[in-house]
């Protein structure tokens, strides 16, 4: 159990420091709410209207920001090839370095996803279910994008490589936390979206890690 | 194991059967094409569609085989990363240039058949979005496979990604329904007859097989120049370490 959790602390640590970890994907996200008033107009009910949409889009992009180094600097400098070795499996390593990711990227942005949303003109009731929705669909991108980075070790260009990979397996977890913001802000039955985007992030959470070893097996053989 | 990959495995036999299969095959979709496209045209105008109907012969075919090649990159990266067969890669390596542009084919002559009837290139329809993220796929698993130089890396990378892939696109495309049904429905899809009369029915099927043995035809020259291109590696290699 220490095990589990000292690895975690290198993981969200290594996360954090990466490249300016969560500032770096929480300016993006701040960049892509200011922008996205910018190229639509000012106009209070325009915005209002897509600004749950929109925010959850740019939180989808935001989270790709760091996932290219997630494996790709313990490859370069043989720590995976260690980490591969230890008495952890695998599966387990690939699941604690993508909450170690999460822990360091996805909770800053699920707490500014609120931020943005009020700011883009979205009524600020939608707060509890767009942070609920963030927090969820982060670690079920974190754990989709793990397969994503794995995959392209050891590619050309893997960082780019990630973002084409991943962004068609970010489909389903898009509509579900959409479907469930847009549904609120209809004053309509919300939950069915929420608890589908719980079933689709539990079995990224399951299923991801099994992908995300056999890549990084790959990638070491 | 199913018998027919059992005896294509040997890749000896491969290349014997591919070689007079892969024409006999092409014969095949040209004949079947040629009498489904006959007939296609040859059928009277729809009542409701006019003219525009003949699209239909072109374009559910190849909505179909974007899916079935899917399933055969599937099925090919299932076999070639848990027996890690050369040829079972070279098939799913060979398939997915096919799945693409049959996905491409559907995705453009449906739209150029949505201008007339619905007047639009466009609407997001769930079947119509789910089509649009498997060409996405199809575009992911390519991107992936021209991007790493080492084959065995490659085979083994290209092969979990199709796999992860399989498992998602029943879950875009329930998924895709579920998000299209949630925002007002569309009427551009009512259900025009009940069933299809066979003076339509007749090209569309014929049609379909040729689609198939087209694809097959395609598929097997696909397997057929990527192993030339490995032996051609292995000889190139053979030279220098000489």
């Amino acid at each position: 159990m220490s095990r589990v959790l000292d690895l975690l602390g290198r993981e969200t640590a290594l996360a954090w420091g990466r490249g300016g970890g969560a500032m770096v994907s929480g300016g993006f996200y701040l960049g892509m709410a200011v922008l996205l008033p910018l190229a639509i107009g000012p106009e209070p009910g325009r915005l209002s209207a897509i600004a749950p949409g929109a925010a959850w889009t740019a939180l989808a992009l935001s989270t790709l920001l760091g996932l290219d180094r997630l494996f790709e600097r313990d490859f370069e400098d043989g720590a995976l090839d260690l980490l591969a070795l230890s008495a952890l499996p695998l599966e387990l390593t690939c699941a604690i370095k993508c909450l170690g990711q999460w822990l360091a990227t996805g909770l800053p942005l699920a707490v500014l996803s609120p931020l943005a949303v009020i700011a883009l003109g979205g009524p600020i009731a939608l707060s509890p279910l767009v942070l609920a929705c963030a927090l969820i669909g982060g670690l079920a991108y974190s754990f989709l994008g793990g397969i994503g980075a794995a995959l392209s070790l050891g590619a050309r260009r893997g960082g780019l490589l990630t973002a084409v990979i991943v962004l068609p397996l970010f489909v389903p977890p898009v509509i579900f936390g959409g479907g469930a913001l847009d549904a609120l802000a209809g004053h309509l039955p919300w939950r069915a979206g929420l608890a589908l985007l719980g079933a689709y992030t539990a079995a990224a959470i399951a299923l991801g890690p099994l992908a995300m070893a056999a890549a990084c097996r790959n990638a070491l053989s | 194991m199913i018998p027919a990959p059992a005896f294509l495995s040997n890749p000896e036999r491969f290349m014997a059967f591919s070689r007079w299969a892969a024409p006999l095959f092409g014969l095949l979709a040209a004949g079947l094409g040629l009498a489904g496209l006959w007939l296609g045209f040859s059928a009277p105008e729809d009542y409701q569609q006019g003219d525009t109907i003949r699209v239909m012969f072109i374009h559910v075919p190849a909505a179909w085989l974007s899916l079935f090649a899917y399933m055969c990159l599937g099925g090919a990266s299932f076999l070639s990363l848990i027996f890690r067969h050369a040829l079972a890669d070279a098939a799913a390596r060979a398939a997915a240039p096919l799945g693409a542009a049959f996905t491409a084919l559907a995705l453009i002559t449906g739209s150029l058949w949505g201008r007339p009837m619905w007047g639009t290139w466009w609407v997001w329809d769930a079947r119509l979005t789910s089509v649009l993220v498997l060409f996405l796929f199809y575009l992911a698993y390519l991107a992936l496979r021209s991007a790493m130089d080492d084959d065995a890396k490659s085979a083994r990378a290209g092969a979990i990604l199709a796999l992860v892939g399989l498992v998602n696109l029943p879950i875009v495309h329930w998924s895709v329904t579920w998000w299209n049904s949630l925002h007002q429905g569309s009427s551009v899809f009512a259900k025009g007859g009940p069933a299809m009369p066979a003076v339509y029915l007749t090209p569309l099927l014929l049609m379909g097989l040729a689609y198939i043995a087209a694809f097959g035809s395609l598929w097997l020259v696909r397997i057929r120049g990527e192993v030339w291109r490995r032996r051609a590696e292995a000889a190139q290699a053979r030279l220098a370490g000489a």
